[in-house]
C-alpha cells in the first residue's frame, strides 16, 4: 500500500453515525486500491465500534478515549486528532460534513497549511488518475469539481450522498490506542441541550417533509411532524415559515439554512422560491402540495397535488400508515 | 473592545446563476454583504454600542467587494479594509493567510465571521483563521453575551444546542438567529462616506505569493441537471393521496 487515507468517524447516542460509513467509502473511492484506509474514533466507549468499522471498509481503527471527549470542544477535539495524524502521517484526512467535521476539518487543514474541499457529494478518479471531487456551490445553483495541487488533502463529505460499501461481517482490523496530548482547554462546554428526542437530523433524514407560509401558524407544522413520524423523516420549513415565525430557523432549508438530499421531499405549501428550490433541488423524489396551481414549486416536482395541505397530509399520513403496518 | 468582522460580498440568494465557458456570469448581477456575515456585522455594532470600542470591517476580494463593506460602515461600522490582489490564490487557505497577515497585526478582542457563504458555501476561513491566530474559537453561534472579559456563547450543533464559554481574545460564526440585522439608515450611508477605508496588496502585508498560493484548483464547473416538471394529481383529495401513494410505490420506488 502506496498511501493511507485517514477517516473520522463520529458516534451519536454510543452508534456510529451512518455519515462514517459514506465517509469510509469516499475514502476508498478517492484513494484506489493502493490505499489503506484507516478510521479514527474519539471519545469514550470509542473502541467498541471499531469491528463494525472494520466491517465497512476500515484496514486500521486509531482510538483516543478521555473524558475530555465526551462533548465536542473544539480544542479537545483538535488536539486528539493531530495526535492521530502525527501517527499514522496520513495522506488525506476525510470528515463528514457534519456540525463536527466543518468546524474540526478548517483547524486541521490551517495547522498542516493545506487544502480542504468542503461538502463533496461525489468522487471520481479521471483517465490520467487524478481524483476529482464534485461539490455543489451556490446551494446546489451550479456543481464544481475540483482537485487538488498538494498533499495532504482534506476532504468533508455531505451526508447522504455516497453509496456506504457493503458490510463484510468477516471483516476485521488493527486497532492502536492513541494518549491524549492532555492540552488545556480555554474552551469549556457548559452544557448541550439535545435535540428533542426522536427527531431526525435534517441533513441525514432520507425523508423530509417541509411546511411553508401555507401551514399558516406554528400549529399549522402538526399534521407534517405526523406524516414524518410514520416516514422516519424529519421536518423542515422553508424561509418563509421561518421568517413568519411558525417555527424555528434551525428547520429551515434553502440557500441561507440547510441543504438537504433526502430520498424523498416532501413540500407542503410551499410556493418555490429560488432560495428555496437551491437548498432541495437534490432530493431524489420531489411531491409539491400546494393549493396555488402557479406555484413555481410544481415546475420542479416529480408529483404535484393542487389542494390544501390540511386536507392532502393527513390523508397520506393515513395511507402510509395502513400500508407500512407490519 | 476592538472587534473584527470578516466580510464577504456574495451573489444576492435569489439570483440565478448561468455558467458561461466554465465561469459564472456576474453580468447584471445584484451582490450583497454574505447573509452571514451581515448577523456578524450587526453582532459587533450592538457589542461596540453596549462596550464601546471599534469595529473594523475587513474582506479579501475584488474591488467590487467595496460596496459591501461600504454597506457595513453604512450599518455602522467605523473602519473598513479591503484586501485586493489578483495574486492571492482562489481559495480558503490563500484567503486565511491574507486575513491572518492583516490582522495579527492589530488589536483585537473579538473576531466574528459568518458561519458560511452562500456563494462557495465552504465554510472554512474563519476556523482556519483562529487556528492561524492561535485563538479559541466557537462556530454556528446563535447567542453572544460578553462579560469580564470571557463569552458565554450558544452553539447550533446540527439542532443541539451547546452553552460554551471561553476567554477572549476568541473568533466566533454567526448562524441564523444570532439577531436581526438592521438597515443602513440615510444618515448611516452619509456618515459612512467619510469613515477611514483601506486598501491593502499583497505588498503592504509583506507577503509572498507562495504563502497566498491555493492548494486546490476547479477543473470544472456546471449547471445541475434540470428537472422537469412531473405528473398533476388530480381529483378529490382521498382518491389524490391514494394515487400518491401508489406512484410513490410503484413508480417512484421511494416507499
Amino acid at each position: 500500500m502506496s498511501k493511507t487515507f485517514l477517516v473520522v468517524a463520529e458516534t451519536r447516542g454510543g452508534s456510529l453515525r451512518q455519515v462514517s460509513y459514506e465517509t469510509i467509502s469516499a475514502a476508498r473511492t478517492a484513494g484506489g486500491t493502493d490505499t489503506a484506509v484507516a478510521a479514527v474514533l474519539l471519545g469514550a466507549g470509542a473502541s467498541a465500534l471499531a469491528n463494525e468499522l472494520a466491517q465497512y471498509g476500515a484496514d486500521r481503527v486509531y482510538t483516543v478515549e478521555h473524558a475530555d471527549l465526551e462533548h465536542y470542544n473544539p480544542q479537545a477535539y483538535f488536539a486528539a486528532l493531530h495526535a492521530v495524524v502525527q501517527s499514522a502521517q496520513p495522506d488525506a484526512i476525510f470528515f463528514g460534513h457534519t456540525a463536527i467535521g466543518k468546524d474540526l476539518a478548517p483547524q486541521l487543514a490551517a495547522e498542516l497549511g493545506t487544502g480542504q474541499i468542503s461538502d463533496v457529494t461525489a468522487i471520481e478518479v479521471d483517465g490520467s488518475g487524478e481524483t476529482l471531487f464534485t461539490r455543489p456551490i451556490y446551494a446546489g445553483k451550479a456543481l464544481e469539481k475540483k482537485a487538488f495541487t498538494a498533499f495532504p488533502w482534506i476532504v468533508t463529505v455531505r451526508p447522504n450522498n455516497i453509496t456506504p460499501l457493503a458490510p463484510n461481517a468477516t471483516r476485521t482490523a488493527d486497532t492502536e490506542a492513541i494518549a491524549y496530548p492532555e492540552p488545556t482547554l480555554h474552551t469549556i462546554i457548559r452544557d448541550v441541550v439535545r435535540n428533542t428526542s426522536g427527531k431526525i437530523d435534517l441533513s441525514e433524514a432520507k425523508v423530509v417533509i417541509s411546511g411553508g407560509r401555507g401551514v399558516r401558524s406554528a400549529d399549522g407544522f402538526k399534521p407534517l411532524e405526523e406524516l414524518a413520524a410514520v416516514l422516519g423523516g424529519a421536518v423542515g420549513a422553508s424561509r418563509g415559515a421561518c421568517d413568519a415565525g411558525y417555527c424555528d430557523y434551525a428547520l429551515q432549508i434553502g440557500q441561507t439554512g440547510k441543504v438537504v438530499t433526502p430520498e424523498l421531499y416532501i413540500a407542503a405549501g410551499i410556493s418555490g422560491a429560488i432560495q428555496h428550490v437551491a437548498g432541495m433541488s437534490s432530493s431524489r423524489v420531489i411531491i409539491a402540495i400546494n393549493k396555488d396551481p402557479e406555484a413555481p414549486i410544481f415546475k420542479i416536482a416529480d408529483y404535484g397535488i393542487v389542494g390544501d395541505l390540511f386536507e392532502v397530509v393527513p390523508l397520506l399520513t393515513e395511507q402510509f400508515k395502513q400500508a407500512l403496518q407490519p | 473592545m476592538n472587534i473584527i468582522v470578516l466580510v464577504k460580498q456574495t451573489f444576492d440568494t435569489e439570483e440565478k446563476i448561468v455558467v458561461e465557458q466554465g465561469t459564472v456570469n456576474e453580468d447584471g448581477v445584484k451582490f450583497v454583504i454574505n447573509p452571514y456575515d451581515e448577523y456578524a456585522v450587526e453582532q459587533a455594532i450592538q457589542i461596540r454600542d453596549d462596550a464601546g470600542g471599534k469595529v473594523t470591517v475587513v474582506s479579501v476580494g475584488p474591488e467590487r467587494a467595496a460596496e459591501a463593506l461600504r454597506t457595513a460602515l453604512a450599518m455602522g461600522a467605523d473602519e473598513a479594509v479591503l484586501i485586493h490582489d489578483d495574486r492571492i490564490g482562489h481559495d480558503e487557505q490563500a484567503v486565511a493567510a491574507a486575513l491572518h497577515a492583516f490582522i495579527a497585526q492589530e488589536q483585537y478582542d473579538i473576531i466574528l465571521g459568518g458561519n458560511f457563504s452562500v456563494d462557495n458555501g465552504a465554510g472554512q476561513v474563519a476556523v482556519r483563521l483562529a487556528k492561524m491566530l492561535g485563538i479559541p474559537h466557537t462556530s454556528s453561534i446563535t447567542k453572544l453575551d460578553i462579560a469580564a472579559g470571557k463569552a458565554v456563547v450558544h452553539r447550533d450543533a446540527e439542532g443541539d444546542l451547546e452553552v460554551v464559554e471561553l476567554p477572549l481574545p476568541a473568533l466566533f460564526t454567526a448562524q441564523q438567529g444570532l439577531n436581526e440585522p438592521r438597515y443602513p439608515s440615510l444618515q448611516g450611508i452619509m456618515k459612512a462616506k467619510k469613515k477611514p477605508f483601506r486598501e491593502l496588496s499583497l505588498d503592504d502585508l509583506n507577503l509572498d505569493v507562495g504563502a497566498v498560493a491555493a492548494r486546490t484548483a476547479r477543473t470544472e464547473l456546471q449547471l445541475p441537471p434540470a428537472r422537469q416538471a412531473g405528473k398533476i394529481i388530480s381529483g378529490e383529495p382521498a382518491a389524490q393521496a391514494q394515487e400518491l401513494f401508489r406512484l410513490l410505490r410503484t413508480e417512484a420506488k421511494v416507499i
